[in-house]
């Protein structure tokens, strides 16, 4: 079956716009609930109404994101059958596990409580409050260690072997999957990837009021909670993400040369190139500033292990693509003789590198017809777009340094009670604002585009993945995701920041000055503005 | 250790159950949402429906997330068929579902009644859209879907969107909006200020008469109007897991199940049992309406259940595709996990989710709403 090169630009496409968009929202619910548990957590130790009230404010902006991730969420889960039927047949008995297992454990948690912490402050004690802003917090972030499970697993598939009788891949253990290393480093530091953004979300609103003169003892608290939770996120964000830096060269070198635009194989251990223009059609980096070493520690942890450069590999994938076809040619046979014993054998011997041939199914219908010529397109198909990854990831690192800096300096500036003393500090925070954000979404760029051209590392391409469908049908659904998620964008983006604006203050949660009264109006999600 | 014949019975009835739990627990808020205009005549009596529905809808619609979640890893071969091949009709569902949190969430959130009408037109029009669709999907169920698989198991689908509305699933699309419409205001009979509550008894009378007519009609046509489908010879449970290896034809009748195992027929008969029950208990405005129309509507989901077992998906032009339960499931040992999963994680949902319902217990009344939102 000749597969439509349309329908997967397109499904790509959408894809890529769905998932980050998704991604906007996701970070700020796993940050933000926490800082509200945190808060809450001061409220019930100290009794202070104004914690509380910092709660039930921030809680405001929460809701409004949280609505905007569950919404978008749903997508994400229709999706793979929609546009990837072939990708959901083929992977489903390992993939869809840790997306059920999210559900029961994580999700269903999260969206029952919900309801309960925004309309519950009336109707359950403050323990029992409290209780279910913890459990929120914590089904949220269990929630995304089973997605990260999930998406663990095509960068790394570990656990599972392919059947012939039923054309697909199935487990062979389960704890495999569920432990797998690459999974651990992917919720680690996309977790805390969320605790910064969430930190900074409070921080940079905060720094606003100062900058107003309104608010200022629940900015100032808010302040203090977001930098010391987000310096603790901020230095664990990169010192995990060196450690997914380690597991990504272990198990995806050719990720890894790209990222580093690592042409060729280097001498151990290898230099680390700061700066420089990726040239994909010469295969090399102009103007490149580089320092020695540093590349070889960060990727083997070692001084004397070398890194595969990219011709390299791409030599390396022309060999699986050999034993690929090997494979492939098995399984045929074992499709009409499922007891052939020497097709068996070769089938053992070289499943590993089936997803190899099917790299060809691009170029030729029968990969076992393919010319060398196609074997050199196949494997020359496995390289990323180099450009992207090197300039994604030099970004986010940046960003992540950055978010150091910062957080140490408002933890600083807490600890010395000397928040607003500085109004250039309050701006840097108020225009930081967007770099997490930034930050975030070039590491799902990394992460997936760097993974092309694989839907499953190794085992599945992209490509192949595809449902049956008709360009013109993605085109529709693609053209009502951008309307409706432009129009949600905007209506989001409008009452954040009315919101936001308005303030505590505005939204007589607390007083502009003076002794304060608690306001009568219950802070329902339906009324939480109305006082 | 369970043979994997009765893991995949199992898993078909967790998937029954899931499909249940969606329709009663969500069923209401779809409902109450696709009569938010007809019930609440302003926007007070709009704002008592919707905090009726307000702090649990959203641990209501995880059903339906864990039923997509639950297909995908149990059968994941029905997920992916079904959810490519009626894509628009897929997207429809997947767009009332993107709407609706963003419209509970928004509407109070501007004061202009203006805004608040767009969302409420648009949590109408999600309720709609899900209520009728999910019914049309279901339908077409019996008639077979066009789609067939090559050597590769990929699929192909030889139809599009307005193949979908053929009359017996439009039939069935109506069963499941006057079920579900009933099923809903049994519930803001329940939950609502008297004033709404009165009108709500009113609905779902009506809404139940119309139902059990329906149903009844549609059985009626699937008996004797549509074809059934049947696994010629003995159908390897124990079998791999490719539809290939299974030979379906297509005819005999959707009623073979109900005369080989008589007590299948429990399932219609409870649910037109129920849907008097909710005639005699409606106008008491208590728990005892929205538990009949639970019943109503788990039994309706069941006894079409029963009728397609052991077919998942039946396939209209190529009869050899269509997936059963013994032959489009995940391995043996994916079934067994996800059953220890669900046997640990079911209860303790079932426990904080009634927890939550007792804690939000009580009517809402005009007067509440009133006092919360002073200066609206």
């Amino acid at each position: 079956m000749i597969i439509d090169a349309d329908v997967v630009t397109l499904s790509r496409l959408q894809f890529a716009l769905t998932a980050l968009y998704h991604f906007l929202f996701v970070p700020l619910t796993l940050g933000l609930v926490w800082i509200l548990a945190i808060m809450e957590s001061i409220y019930v130790m100290t009794g202070r109404e104004v914690w509380k009230r910092m709660v039930q404010f921030w809680g405001v902006l929460f809701g409004i994101n949280f609505a905007m991730g569950v919404a978008t969420g749903v997508t994400m889960e229709f999706q793979f059958g929609m546009n990837w039927a072939y990708y959901s047949h083929y992977v489903g008995d390992i993939f869809g596990a840790p997306l059920a297992i999210e559900g029961l454990m994580a999700f269903f948690l999260e969206a029952t409580l919900v309801g309960v912490f925004f309309m519950g402050w009336e109707r359950i004690s403050r323990i029992k409050h409290l209780l279910v802003t913890w459990f929120l917090a914590l089904a949220t972030s269990l929630s995304a260690l089973w997605i990260l499970i999930a998406n663990a697993w095509m960068q790394h598939p570990v656990g599972a072997a392919f059947n012939p009788q039923t054309m697909r891949m199935e487990v062979t253990s389960f704890s495999k999957v569920f432990f797998n290393p690459v999974a651990q480093d992917k919720f680690v530091h996309t977790v805390s990837a969320g605790y910064v953004l969430g930190s900074m979300f409070v921080l940079s609103i905060s720094a606003w009021y100062l900058l107003r003169g309104r608010n200022v003892d629940f900015a100032k608290r808010s302040m203090t909670v977001a930098a010391s939770f987000g310096l603790a996120a901020a230095l664990s964000v990169v010192v995990l993400g060196d450690a997914s830096g380690y597991t990504v060269s272990l198990n995806q070198q050719m990720k890894m040369a790209a990222i580093e635009a690592m042409w060729h194989t280097e001498p151990a251990p290898a230099p680390f190139t700061l700066f420089g223009l990726p040239d994909e059609q010469q295969r090399t980096t102009r103007y490149a500033v580089r320092i020695p070493w540093v590349m070889g520690l960060i990727g083997t942890h070692s001084l004397d292990q070398t890194m595969p450069g990219v011709a390299e590999l791409v030599d390396a994938a022309k060999g699986r693509i050999d034993n690929g076809v090997k494979a492939y040619d098995a399984m045929l046979t074992l499709r009409r003789n499922p007891g052939d014993a020497a097709a068996k054998a070769a089938l053992a011997a070289h499943d590993q590198d089936l997803g190899y041939a099917l790299l060809l199914k691009r170029y030729v219908d029968d990969p076992r017809q393919a010319t060398p010529a196609d074997i050199q397109k196949a494997a020359d198909s496995t390289i990323p777009n180099v450009p992207v990854l090197f300039w994604s990831f030099r970004i986010m690192v940046a960003c992540g340094f950055y978010f150091i800096a910062l957080f140490a300096l408002s933890f600083w500036k807490a600890s010395r009670r000397r928040l607003d003393s500085q109004r250039w500090y309050l701006r840097l925070a108020l225009w930081s604002l967007p770099l997490p954000w930034l930050a975030a979404e070039l590491g799902w760029i990394v992460a997936e585009y760097g993974r092309q051209p694989w839907a499953i590392e190794g085992v599945l391409p992209t490509a192949l993945g595809v449902s049956s469908v008709t360009a013109g049908q993605v085109l529709t659904s693609l053209g009502g995701f951008v309307l409706f998620y432009t129009a949600l964008a905007v209506v989001d983006a409008v009452l954040m920041l009315k919101f936001a604006r308005k303030g505590p203050d505005g939204l007589g949660i607390w007083p502009h000055a003076g002794s304060f009264q608690p306001p009568a109006a219950e802070l329902g999600s339906f009324g939480e503005h109305h006082a | 250790m369970l043979d994997y014949a009765t893991l995949r019975v199992i898993w078909w009835a967790l998937l029954g159950t899931l499909l249940i739990g969606f329709a009663i627990m969500d069923g209401f808020d779809f409902g109450v949402a696709g009569l938010l205009k007809l019930l609440g005549r302003d926007n007070e009596e709009r704002l008592v429906l919707l905090e009726g529905i307000e702090p649990t809808w959203e641990g209501n619609q995880t059903w339906f997330i864990l039923g997509g979640g639950a297909t995908f890893a149990a059968f994941p071969t029905l997920y992916a068929v079904s959810f490519s091949g009626m894509y628009l009709a897929i997207f429809l569902v997947l767009l009332a579902f993107i709407l609706r949190p963003v419209g509970f969430n928004f509407r109070g959130k501007i004061h202009d009644p203006r805004w608040a009408s767009l969302w409420d037109w648009v949590l109408v029009a999600s309720g709609i859209v899900v209520m009728l669709i999910s019914g049309v999907a279901f339908g077409n169920l019996f008639l077979g879907l066009p789609f067939r698989f090559d050597g590769d198991l990929r699929m192909s689908w030889h139809g599009g969107f307005f193949d979908l509305l053929h009359p017996f699933a439009l039939l069935a699309g109506l069963v499941s909006l006057s079920m579900l419409l009933a099923h809903g205001a049994c519930w803001a009979a329940l939950k609502a200020d008297h004033a709404i509550a009165g009108r709500a008894v009113k609905i779902a009378r009506w809404a139940t008469l119309v139902y059990a007519a329906l149903y009844v009609l549609a059985g009626i046509w699937l008996a004797y109007g549509i074809p059934g489908y049947a696994v010629s010879g003995v159908a390897a449970s124990e079998g791999v897991s490719n539809p290939l290896y299974t030979p379906v034809v297509h005819g005999g009748s959707w009623f073979a199940g109900y005369m080989q195992y008589p007590w299948f027929w429990s399932a219609p008969l409870l649910a037109l049992v129920s849907a008097l029950a909710v005639q005699a208990l409606i106008g008491r405005r208590s728990a005892a309406g929205f538990i009949a129309s639970s019943l109503m509507v788990g039994s309706t989901i069941a006894s079409a259940g029963f009728a397609l077992f052991p077919f998942l998906m039946p396939s209209s032009i190529d009869p050899r595709s269509s997936l059963t339960v013994w032959d489009a499931s995940s391995s043996r040992g994916t079934l067994q996990l996800m059953l220890v999963a669900t046997i640990v994680f079911l209860p303790i949902i079932l426990l904080y989710t009634s927890w939550v319902y007792r804690v939000m217990r009580g009517r809402v009344t005009l007067d509440q709403v009133r006092k919360a939102h002073a200066g609206y």
